[in-house]
């Protein structure tokens, strides 16, 4: 398979008055041309970090102080910022939480639709109109030649990430990089809008990285999963391998959290503590104080992605002596 | 068994029509007044039961929140009653209604903003015991304080720090801790778990059965998250629109759900290792509450509607199950 991005060893840091914070620590991705990657995590774990990264929107203080970001075959993070316009949007597109933040209240739909056009493509302003309306349809937006006319707060919360998705899909771009995007939605809108987004990925062989914090919806939706901890990849695998047979103790923890995994009984099973801050990590594995399986190195050393023989790659020093 | 609390017939409706001029409308070449209502709980009727937990569940806008708020006499109900252990108290006064304000409290969705930021967690905490029982101790409010402060698992060293000292999760064991210092008999949370992490919602799920066991309270549970429902409650109202279209235990409500709106709901929840696809598919979104359909709230977007359930509102009806359904096609035995 075609490889589409390349995330190699990439860190992204936040030089505050009080201190570093450290919010990706030393990622390594790959994502196919085509392939649906799901990247899980708590608040604060980086996750939105990471997307932003990607296309380079991290603002002060907030930089990229390593790694690289190779779409295809052109190390992006160090593209000049007009350079870095013509991908953003254009090849990779982002998809944001919530749509109402995301649309200028006080523009058109349509005007909003074809300077995103007019931006990337040497089209008239009637081809503009031809695709936005082309895009519409694909989203299913009813009556699209209407609606074109119409602001934001005309439409309900479902129907403006529509919208959003349709912006993203103008240019007909590689990557859709969706960050929480249906977490302002309602449970019946939300299994609408991933059935359209896989859909689309599908028909169009498009890329899509999805964030969220939700295990059922990625497992659904996506081919690979990532599942952040503390800035740190801690495990990634095929989407089945993470749901039937987690690894790292954080996932499994996460999976058997899940009032779902309960099996009648009543208690549900939590992960004591919280995540650590990001400013104080403690010197080994993250994920150290809260382990039930905790060994003596764990304290001291940072354990690193190793392959399984299932395929899935895990952090963790338990795993390690297994094999 | 009497029930603890009864809503009957309850309705409650927000006039936001604003001002005199805000209202003039030109309809049918006449100048007159109209005013906009949004109508946000139409007709409920329930009753819970002590020691059980209710769960209701229903899409942003349902009127689950309203619900609750009139439950507890945040909002004053515009048509019919609320019954708390035989007593009508939708129509008391404020210091009438003090009594049961120690029976009854409210947990809110986001701990950000149902704490004070300006006071410490041992003022938030002492208020209440000191308003309703005045006669008790410096000492002796201190000790209750930190009893209900060791029972949801903040450590009562932390009393003199501040919210914004604390995490999201540890908030809400404040927020928690606050309703459970008055001793009441009756909690309504409303969405308690919505705003937290995957990993600290458990914490605070365990955390809430664990203070039901002990203290034999009863919940009026209210949340969107339909797994979360499944795990906790014993029984389930759907709403839809500010209507209960369906009540029933919550084995045989997420067994055999028999409301086409349920059904969709139902489909709509994303599962662990699940296939996408295969979800019942609602055409349109839900109708404002401004302009309530005729009949049947949800027959525009059910795929099940005739005729009779354009023109006429389903009456609620009690199956052989124990469910009640508040649908003409369960009724005529269509679906």
């Amino acid at each position: 398979m075609e490889q589409l991005i390349e995330i190699k060893n990439l860190r992204v840091d936040f030089t505050l008055r009080s201190g570093t914070v450290r919010a990706v620590r030393d990622i390594s991705l790959t994502i196919n041309r085509g392939e649906r990657l799901g990247i899980v995590g708590e608040s604060g774990a980086g996750k939105s970090v990471l997307g932003f990264s990607i296309i380079n929107l991290i603002s002060k203080p907030g930089k990229i102080t390593g790694g690289k970001i190779i779409f295809r075959g052109n190390d992006i993070s160090k593209y000049s910022y007009e350079q870095m316009r013509k991908i953003r949007g254009n090849r990779i597109a982002m998809i944001f939480q919530d749509p109402m933040m995301t649309l200028n209240p006080v523009l058109t739909i349509g005007t909003q639709m074809k300077e995103t056009i007019l931006a990337h493509m040497k089209v008239s302003n009637k081809e503009a109109e031809k695709i936005c309306l082309e895009k519409l349809r694909k989203v299913y937006i009813p009556s699209p030649e209407k609606r074109l006319s119409q602001y934001p707060h005309e439409f309900s919360g479902g129907m403006r990430q529509r919208i959003v998705i349709a912006i993203s899909l103008l240019t007909n771009p590689n990557l859709i990089i969706a960050d929480e995007p249906t977490t302002a939605l309602d449970v019946t809108i939300q299994a609408e809008i991933m059935d359209l987004l896989l859909e689309l990925c599908e028909t169009e062989n498009m890329g899509l990285i999805l964030i969220t914090h939700d295990l059922a919806v990625v497992s659904e939706v996506t081919q690979r999963i990532a599942v952040l901890y503390a800035g740190k990849v801690v495990e990634l695998g095929s989407s089945k391998q993470i749901i039937t047979n987690p690894q790292h103790p954080y996932t499994q923890g996460l999976i058997k959290a899940l009032p779902q995994m309960a099996e009648g009984a009543k208690r549900l099973n939590q992960i004591p503590g919280m995540m650590p801050s990001l400013r104080d990590m403690p010197d080994g594995c993250p994920f150290a104080p809260r382990c039930a399986a905790l060994l003596e190195r764990c304290k001291h050393e940072i354990p690193t992605l190793k392959e399984l023989e299932s395929g899935t790659q895990v952090a963790c020093f338990m795993r390690e002596g297994v094999e | 068994m009497t029930a603890i609390l009864e809503i009957q017939d309850v309705d409650k409706h927000f006039d936001i029509s604003g001002s005199f001029l805000d209202q003039i409308k030109f309809a049918d070449g006449k100048i007159g007044l109209q005013k906009t209502v949004v109508k946000a709980v139409n007709n409920v009727t329930l009753d819970i039961q002590p020691g059980e937990t209710l769960s209701i569940v229903g899409e942003s806008g349902c009127g689950k929140s309203t619900l609750a708020r009139t439950v507890m006499g945040l909002y004053r109900p515009n048509k019919g009653k609320i019954i708390y252990r035989g007593d009508r108290i939708d129509q008391l006064s404020s210091a009438k209604m003090r009594p049961y304000r120690t029976k009854m409290q409210m947990v809110f969705q986001d701990p950000y903003a149902s704490l004070n930021p300006r006071m410490t967690v041992k003022q938030t905490l002492e208020e209440p015991v000191r308003f309703h029982n005045p006669d008790l101790s410096r000492l002796e409010v201190r000790d209750k304080v930190a009893d209900v402060m060791l029972q949801v698992g903040v450590d009562p060293v932390w009393a003199s720090n501040y919210p914004h000292e604390f995490s999201g999760g540890q908030r809400q064991r404040i927020s928690i801790a606050r309703a459970l210092v008055v001793d009441p008999e009756f909690i309504a949370a409303d969405e308690p778990i919505a705003a937290l992490d995957v990993s600290i919602q458990a914490q605070i799920l365990n955390l809430l059965m664990d203070a039901q066991d002990q203290r034999g309270l009863t919940y009026l549970f209210i949340s969107h998250d339909l797994s979360v429902v499944e795990h906790i409650s014993n029984r389930v109202a759907v709403m839809y629109l500010g209507c209960v279209c369906e009540l029933a235990t919550s084995k045989e409500l997420f067994g055999n759900p028999r409301h086409p709106y349920t059904q969709a709901l139902l489909s709509a929840i994303p599962t662990l290792g699940g296939k996408k696809g295969g979800h019942i598919k609602l055409s349109g979104d839900v109708p404002t509450p401004i302009n309530l359909p005729t009949g049947c709230v949800f027959n525009g977007r059910c795929p099940h509607a005739n005729e009779r359930c354009r023109q006429e509102r389903p009456a609620q009806i009690t199956l052989e199950s124990g469910s009640i359904v508040a649908c003409h096609g369960v009724e005529e035995d269509r679906i």
